[in-house]
């Protein structure tokens, strides 16, 4: 591992940030506007690719900006794990972008200048995350994803959208200071809250305190949606669809879940973890999350809904692989963030296609919509069928990762719980497809409208699912070949 | 020239306050460029000094070349150095936003003695900052507060009458406690000089008179500062003075009787006192807490906007405190951040308050349904000033929350630094009443429909935008260059903790 200076770190997170102002400057000229969002997204992209050759090579491209507060410096660090983040949030918000304009002008939206600077700011904040060097300054850029996505999160304002909102910021914001808390709380008895491979944190206290911090983070990073902490996600499921993508793919949860997976590799370290029993807290807590949200998820009629507890779902899956404190179990956890978000999006980006070419939400409602919308469908049930974690989809990748930690670990009792959660993941999506693609419309005329949704929105939905494919059939380009060189980071040895 | 400069931070302004009134009985348009000018000047003298303490260290300036005990010297170290700046970019930026603001509240005949008694209050709190006698303390404390009851008074609103005699009744009971605990210290020393004071009071630690004046003062600083359960005079006043009084008294002047408590707490009685003989931190934190929590809580009771902010003042005056009563060197560095912070923030909020009055004539919730439509730069500026309220990485008002909780925890107050961390969520309860009716209601001119300007609403004109963005853009930037500013703030707390 060798640390270089570069630029191309502070760069990426600006990029979206000066979009941010051209769009707020430009907002009466919607095409200029929007051209501006595509801009950033190509523009960082390209940024985010030209870090990866040398991280893959085994550098750690760094940059530290100013000198902020005691603990931390406002400074950049990308490593492997960071760009497993940075890189997927890159490319799904390209085609997000894309999918947000065409759904924003396909259904005549409000408030669109808001709308597009609330996300260039809030990809900013998440590029952000995922290249902090330390605590302080994940902190800083978490607090800002918090703030700058409410206003996404409370588009329509209606009062149900308010409230929602209002359940938001609570649940994010009082997350926030026990973040804080525990930032403070680790450069008291560190003095540092630089992220060290492997951990720093050990010796530093008695049991009890590293305990009590780990829940704190645990708190903190509520954004992660463990239940019962998850409240919030369902209900901000009153936002418009790409603002869901953009939650449950591209930045918020995903920056929830890379937080906790940052604390255990980097500020905890495995053999901590272990000998304080904290895997074991997480593997309940991500247990009972797979299974309680999947049971939920089998309720909801509104695909969104359904949605967003298969969310909070897939991301304990990610717990539930840290917890396993071994070294395949981490490789699934760490692998299943970019897996997830590309299988997500695509789910997203279908229900909102949905909305747009045929105004429904209800799954009861989608009976034969598949006809009209056949592309559209078939993604649909590719990516729901990668979810589920079976072939051809990446999703398999990762289970199989997690399959092998829990048996490696010694812990088969989460390989029941996998077991069972494909089965209820199965329980929850099969339905859908069979009721999209072979369902007959209580009335044959009502989906005479209904036709494919606009080609902005169309294309994005094909690539991530095709992503999807290629994740399977080339895992090591470039996903796995980052995870692995982060496992080696932290853990000194090599994935299985 | 250079070296009188402290006393040309007073003189100059009394002297152009006379002329302020003079021209300004021949024609009232001479006021403001007269007071603007001044106030640049003091600015510019305040920057001055700052700077030279930087580098050379204390200055001592003695009136008329009389040195103390006998004559009043005036001392700018580096405490007051960086308060001064403060003290005079917040009287700048109000300055320049008073003149539409104060067209509009204030009955034309009132304009010109408006002009002469804004002059005087900004120059008694410059006196009250630089001085470093402390019976001269008290003579500025009285000019600025007369000028401040005046200011008050001087609105339209048949209130503002209430409230300015409200605040003149406690007011000078305040007075009356600090000349009172003046007195004390006199008795027991015999000298009114600060650094004397410091240096013969250890002597009689142990007297009744010392403890009696500790307490008079502390008091008395206590309810200029607007200290939980001393803040009656403070809703009322901030609310019915005219925005621009509004704007100088809750920033500047509130500021200033901060300075003024710790100047006494700290380099008069010096923390060995306060700390081991008078064990009263204890007794201070919890006030404190006490202040943060209820002043947040009526805040978010409030159904108009400039009375939130009033009560969102009293809760931040707890923060400050809260570095008193924690007393160590990075709670302090903490509560120094917050009086700039809170300063520059809270001197936005009520400018962003004033300017809706001035345009919608009404500052009540319910009659800003989509203001934010209408006057997107005042909402934006009062969003961003908002979130460093909240304490928002990277806002100043996140830095200072920062530090008062480290400090806190250093300290093993764990309890007290929850309560620091819940208190600040508070303050998203009040400000976000504000960014919901702003942003996301739909204008009660248009029911229903998307965001419609309100007839005859725009954004505010120029001169009242342009202060008011700039202390917005403040808060984002002091936050994020927080560490140069730490270089005067941390040998300000260290020269605190020292004694002298």
């Amino acid at each position: 591992m060798v640390d270089v200076t570069g630029l191309l770190p502070a760069v990426t997170v600006v990029i979206p940030l000066l979009a941010a102002v051209m769009i707020l400057v430009s907002g009466r000229h919607e095409n200029i506007r929007d051209g501006f969002t595509v801009a950033a997204a190509v523009a960082m992209l390209v940024s985010v690719v030209a870090m990866l050759p040398s991280i893959l090579s085994g550098e750690r491209i760094t940059i530290s900006l100013i000198p902020l507060l005691p603990g931390g410096d406002l400074a950049l660090r990308v490593d492997a794990f960071g760009m497993v983040f940075a890189l997927t949030a890159a490319v799904l918000w390209l085609l997000n972008s894309f999918y947000s304009i065409g759904y924003m002008r396909s259904l005549k939206e409000h408030a669109q200048t808001r709308f597009f600077f609330c996300l260039a700011v809030a990809i900013a904040a998440a590029i952000g995350i995922a290249f902090s060097a330390n605590l302080v300054t994940l902190l800083v850029f978490y607090e800002i994803l918090t703030i700058i996505t409410y206003p996404l999160v409370v588009h329509v304002e209606t009062p149900e959208a308010m409230a929602a909102g209002r359940k938001y910021l609570a649940y994010l914001l009082i997350g926030g200071i026990f973040f804080l808390a525990a930032v403070i709380l680790t450069y008291i008895l560190t003095g540092t809250t630089g992220f060290v491979p492997g951990g720093f944190l050990a010796g530093s206290a008695p049991p009890l305190t590293l305990q009590i911090l780990f829940v704190l983070f645990m708190v903190g990073f509520v954004k992660a949606a463990w239940m019962p902490l998850h409240g919030w996600l369902p209900a901000a499921m009153v936002a418009p669809t790409p603002v869901s993508a953009f939650l449950h793919a591209v930045a918020v949860v995903t920056a929830g879940v890379f937080g906790i997976v940052r604390i255990a590799g980097w500020v905890y370290g495995m053999d901590l973890l272990a000998s304080l029993g904290l895997g074991t807290l997480l593997a309940v807590i991500a247990s009972f999350t797979i299974i309680t949200a999947s049971l939920f998820a089998l309720t909801e009629d509104n695909l969104k809904r359904r949605l967003a507890y298969s969310t909070v779902s897939q991301l304990s899956y990610i717990l539930l692989g840290v917890s396993m404190l071994s070294i395949a179990g981490m490789t699934g956890a760490m692998a299943h963030i970019p897996i997830h978000a590309f299988l997500k999006i695509t789910l997203f980006f279908v229900a909102g296609a949905v909305i747009v070419a045929a105004g429904r939400e209800r799954i009861s409602d989608m009976k034969g919509i598949g006809r009209k919308m056949p592309v559209t469908a078939v993604m649909f049930s590719a990516a729901a069928i990668g979810i589920c974690g079976l072939p051809p989809l990446s999703g398999l990748i990762s289970k199989v990762y997690l399959a092998l930690g829990a048996v490696e670990g010694g812990v088969p009792i989460l390989l029941i719980v996998l077991i069972a959660s494909t089965v209820l993941n199965a329980a929850y999506f099969f339905p859908i497809i069979h009721t999209m693609l072979l369902g007959r419309p209580d009335d044959e005329r009502s989906l005479d409208s209904v036709s494919e949704p606009p080609l902005t929105m169309l294309v994005p939905i094909v690539l991530t699912t095709v992503a999807s494919v290629l994740i399977f059939f080339f895992p090591s380009m470039p996903f796995m070949d980052l995870v692995e060189i982060a496992i080696g980071e932290i853990t000194g040895s090599v994935i299985p | 020239m250079i070296e009188h400069l402290p006393v040309l931070l007073v003189t100059v302004p009394i002297v152009a306050a006379l002329l302020i009134l003079l021209l300004g009985w021949h024609d009232s348009r001479f006021c403001y460029p007269l007071t603007l000018a001044t106030i640049l000047f003091q600015f510019a003298g305040g920057i001055a000094l700052l700077i030279e303490v930087m580098r050379e260290g204390t200055i001592r300036y003695y009136l008329g070349g009389w040195a103390p005990p006998l004559g009043i010297e005036f001392v700018i170290d580096t405490f007051n150095g960086y308060i001064l700046p403060i003290v005079l970019l917040l009287a700048l930026a109000t300055a320049v936003y008073a003149r539409r603001s104060v067209e509009k509240e204030i009955k034309p005949e009132k304009i010109v003695s408006f002009y002469v008694l804004f002059q005087l209050l900004v120059t008694g709190l410059v006196g009250m900052t630089i001085t470093g006698d402390i019976f001269n303390l008290y003579v500025f404390l009285e000019i600025s507060s007369i000028a401040a009851y005046t200011l008050i008074a001087s609105s339209r609103k048949p209130r503002a009458y209430v409230a300015a005699l409200n605040y003149l009744v406690l007011g000078s009971i305040a007075g009356g406690f600090v000349l009172l605990g003046i007195g004390n210290l006199y008795v027991a020393t015999g000298t009114l000089n600060m650094a004397d004071l410091a240096r013969l009071l250890p002597a009689s630690y142990g007297l009744a008179t010392v403890h009696t004046a500790f307490l008079l003062l502390v008091i008395g600083f206590s309810i200029k500062v607007a200290l939980f359960p001393l803040h009656l005079w403070l809703p009322d006043a901030y609310t019915e003075a005219p925005s621009a009084v509004t704007v100088l008294i809750s920033t500047v002047m509130a500021k200033v009787s901060v300075y003024a408590m710790f100047r006494v707490i700290f380099s008069v009685f010096t923390t060995a006192y306060f700390v081991e003989t008078v064990p009263v931190t204890e007794l201070i934190l919890f006030i404190a807490a006490v202040a943060i929590v209820a002043g947040a809580v009526l805040a978010i009771a409030q159904e108009d906007l400039k009375r939130m902010l009033a009560y969102s003042s009293v809760s931040q005056v707890g923060y400050i405190v809260f570095a008193l009563g924690v007393a160590n060197q990075i709670a302090l560095e903490g509560g120094l951040l917050h009086i700039l912070g809170h300063a520059v923030m809270k001197g936005c909020l009520f400018m962003v308050a004033g300017v809706i009055i001035y345009r919608l004539g009404t500052s009540s919730f319910s009659d800003l349904k989509g203001v934010a439509a209408t006057m997107p730069v005042t909402c934006a500026a009062f969003a961003l000033a908002g979130a460093s309220m909240i304490g928002v990485p990277p806002t100043i008002g996140f830095a200072s929350k920062y530090y008062l909780v480290l400090g806190a925890l250093e300290a093993g107050h764990w309890v007290y630094a929850a309560v620091l961390l819940a208190g600040s969520l508070l303050a998203v309860g009040y400000i976000w009443r504000f960014i919901e009716v702003a942003y996301f209601s739909a204008s009660s001119h248009h029911e229903g429909g998307d965001h419609h300007p309100a007839p005859g609403v725009r954004e505010a004109p120029l001169s009242m935008l342009v202060p008011m963005v700039i202390l917005s853009i403040l808060c984002l930037v002091l936050g994020i260059f927080v560490d140069p500013l730490m270089k005067i703030v941390a040998p300000a707390v260290s020269l605190l903790l020292g004694g002298a």
